[in-house]
């Protein structure tokens, strides 16, 4: 029978079925970070147990930590506490992978994890976190969990799992010039709203996703959750494989042989099925920004705001309080709209290819006066890149300060927050309200238009 | 885990379409490290303001509605995966919470601490929220064992889903652990068959 690559790839993990219940799904690997695992770990030290398969866990520190003076001690006492308790349960449960601030392979767990060769195809890999759907664009079953379910996989290896109905998302044509994968990603949302995938996995294919590079399919499938997606994934090919090959954590020699045959397998078939399936057009896709308080509400760069009418009744008193929240009008385009922060960042744009982008866009340009910018690398890994290939150098005569790896401003649990009332062009994921500081206001976009926005101080097109 | 078998309480009645868990426990809130005290800081933002003082447009600072019955607009709990966000609504004495839709991770999260995630029809919720607003002593009554959910006003019942295997835990008070525990041997099978 015909399998489509979810298929193959849950059908290859499952432990056992509950009668008339989910699925004991095994899993591959499992990132843990300090924020959604003190419980967990204290559940194991209540019930008396051990951790079953400590080498499958790599543990990093990134959602609450600063991208400063990360050599000196956490200044926040509670904070400190937590990334204590963190370094206590890795010594305590004896985790080999442990990379704590400063190691040099510390960073956003999301992107530590492709970058140390962690993450392959054909794995089932989890996370205490709702962006895990990123390690998908390798061809893997990746999701976020509870803390419960951290606590289970540390148990035992294994979560319980409802089989998720199927998706597939083509990508028909080619993305235009000075279009992402981000805005390929917000065009899905906006079109699926933010809860229109719920319930699904999804799968993404034709000519576009074909024609990315391993970061821009890390982008589009790190944004799955966004509409609601249990994950995202991509078919692994030989952009996948020569991404993969030579990375630390990787197969090595006749491993690797085996592995990729394997990896070679893994696609849907010709005539599988999905619950439903999807068709764009690339070519229709244009360099996107969010104008209200989840990442569905998202338009063209030159596109108005929606009228109240446009609106069905039922939404229309979310929609009236998200763009109060804002400051926006129904109806109003927001080129030219003075902003006030750009944050480059977080597991959906802190890799070294939104860097270039950056660095390409503010070449021999100067920072607006107004705008305050925040360059958080994903890594310390992306962070010498960013060096070596001379980026740095770049933004620091156009005016840019380069700060040190984490979560940042994405989420604000730092010191990296945007205050209330001001605007932000965001590379990262979420636009909720006080989602990066309270009453701030996010505006999601691209790398582009992000460098477009920090250059002159507005929502600027940067094709124009 | 407590046990769950009905439930008849008032209801607080919350219409707003995708609440998500940045509103339902903002991230600064997340530095703690144990599951205690979350329910002070649920929906923070739109509770109190920035002096701490509670907001008055609020609906959990309005006297007239409380019990331990959440009723939200669509799309409830959808974003980060944080469990945090279960606690918070645990912690603040909720027990089920009732919506047309909602989002995966936040219903697997609410089940593993014991809250029942309730999905009713959109006709069903209008009638609760208009229900609610012209009478707050408005109850609704809760039958797991039957999967039955009654607005008590109206006396209209629906029945709900929630698959077999997870009621049996929320009614007799087990969780995920404890089976996945008991299944050691056949994981220790799994990974010798893939040697």
């Amino acid at each position: 029978m015909s399998k489509t690559l979810f298929d193959k790839i849950w059908d290859a993990h499952v432990v056992s079925t509950v009668e008339n219940g989910p699925t004991q799904l095994y899993i591959d690997r499992h990132f843990c970070h300090e924020v959604t695992s003190p419980q967990a770990f204290n559940g194991l030290r209540a019930r008396g147990l051990k951790v079953f398969r400590p080498e499958l866990t790599t543990m990093t520190a990134d959602h609450n930590t600063p991208t400063i003076d990360q050599d000196k001690p956490v200044k926040d006492p509670i904070s400190r506490n937590q990334l204590d308790t963190f370094a206590k349960n890795a010594a305590e449960f004896n985790m080999p992978l442990y990379f704590p601030l400063g190691h040099q392979k510390n960073g956003v767990v999301h992107i530590i994890g492709p970058e140390n060769g962690f993450t392959q195809p054909g794995m089932t890999i989890v996370c205490g976190d709702s962006h895990t759907s990123t390690h998908g664009a390798f061809g893997t079953i990746a999701f976020g969990i509870g803390t419960s379910e951290v606590e289970m996989v540390l148990a035992t290896q294994c979560v319980l799992q409802t089989r998720p109905k199927t998706m597939r998302i083509n990508y028909n044509g080619k993305l235009g010039a000075g279009v992402s994968a981000k805005d390929l990603a917000l065009y899905t949302i906006s079109k699926l709203t933010t809860g229109g995938a719920t319930g699904y996995f999804v799968e993404y294919a034709g000519e576009a996703i074909r024609n990315m590079t391993m970061e821009e399919r890390m982008t589009v499938c790190n944004l799955s959750i966004e509409m609601g997606a249990r994950g995202g994934m991509i078919a692994p090919d030989e952009t996948t494989f020569n991404y993969v090959k030579g990375r630390e954590f990787a197969p090595k020699e006749a491993e690797w042989n085996k592995k990729l045959a394997y990896w070679k397998t893994l696609k849907s078939d010709e005539g599988a099925k999905f619950d439903l399936e999807l068709n764009f057009n690339a070519a229709n896709i244009q360099p996107m920004i969010t104008y209200g308080t989840n990442p569905g509400m998202g338009m063209g760069i030159q596109e108005s705001i929606p009228t109240l009418d446009q609106i069905d009744e039922a939404g229309r008193i979310s929609f009236r309080k998200s763009l109060d929240y804002m400051g926006f009008q129904p109806g109003e385009q927001l080129l030219g709209k003075p902003i006030d922060y750009v944050f480059l960042g977080s597991c959906t744009n802190g890799r070294i290819e939104d860097f270039r982008i950056f660095a390409n866009y503010v070449k021999g340009k100067k920072k607006a006066d107004n705008v305050v910018v925040w360059l958080v690398p994903g890594s310390w890994g992306v962070e010498k890149q960013i060096r070596e290939e001379g980026l740095l150098d770049i933004f620091t005569e156009a005016g840019f300060l380069l700060r040190q790896p984490g979560c940042s401003a994405c989420l604000a649990m730092n010191d990296d927050k945007v205050p209330a009332g001001k605007y932000a062009v965001s590379t990262s994921n979420r636009n909720f309200e006080g989602r990066q500081g309270p009453g701030a206001r996010t505006i999601l976009a691209g790398p582009l238009v992000a460098a477009a926005a920090a250059i002159t101080g507005k929502i600027t097109d940067p094709r124009v | 885990m407590e046990k769950f078998v009905t439930l008849t309480s008032t209801v607080v009645p919350l219409p707003i379409e995708n609440v998500d868990t940045d509103q339902i426990i903002p991230a600064r809130f997340l530095k703690a490290t144990n599951k205690e005290g979350f329910g002070d800081n649920l929906f923070a933002d739109w509770r109190y303001n920035k002096d701490g003082s509670p907001k008055t447009d609020f609906v959990l600072n309005n006297p007239v509605y409380h019990g331990s019955i959440l009723v939200a607009g669509k799309n409830f709990g959808s974003g980060s995966s944080r469990e945090h966000a279960a606690w918070a609504i645990d912690g603040y004495g909720f027990k089920v919470v009732v919506s047309s839709f909602f989002a995966d991770i936040f219903k697997n999260n609410a089940l593993n601490n014991g809250v029942l995630p309730v999905v009713v029809s959109a006709e069903f919720l209008a009638e609760i929220f208009d229900g609610a607003n012209k009478d707050p002593k408005l109850t609704l009554t809760v039958d797991l064992e039957n999967q039955t959910i009654t607005n008590n006003a109206n006396v209209k019942s629906e029945s709900f889903e929630i698959n077999t295997y997870k009621k049996e835990c929320l009614l007799k008070g087990l969780d995920d652990i404890d089976y996945l525990l008991s299944k050691r041997e056949l994981i220790e099978a799994y990974e010798a068959s893939r040697k």
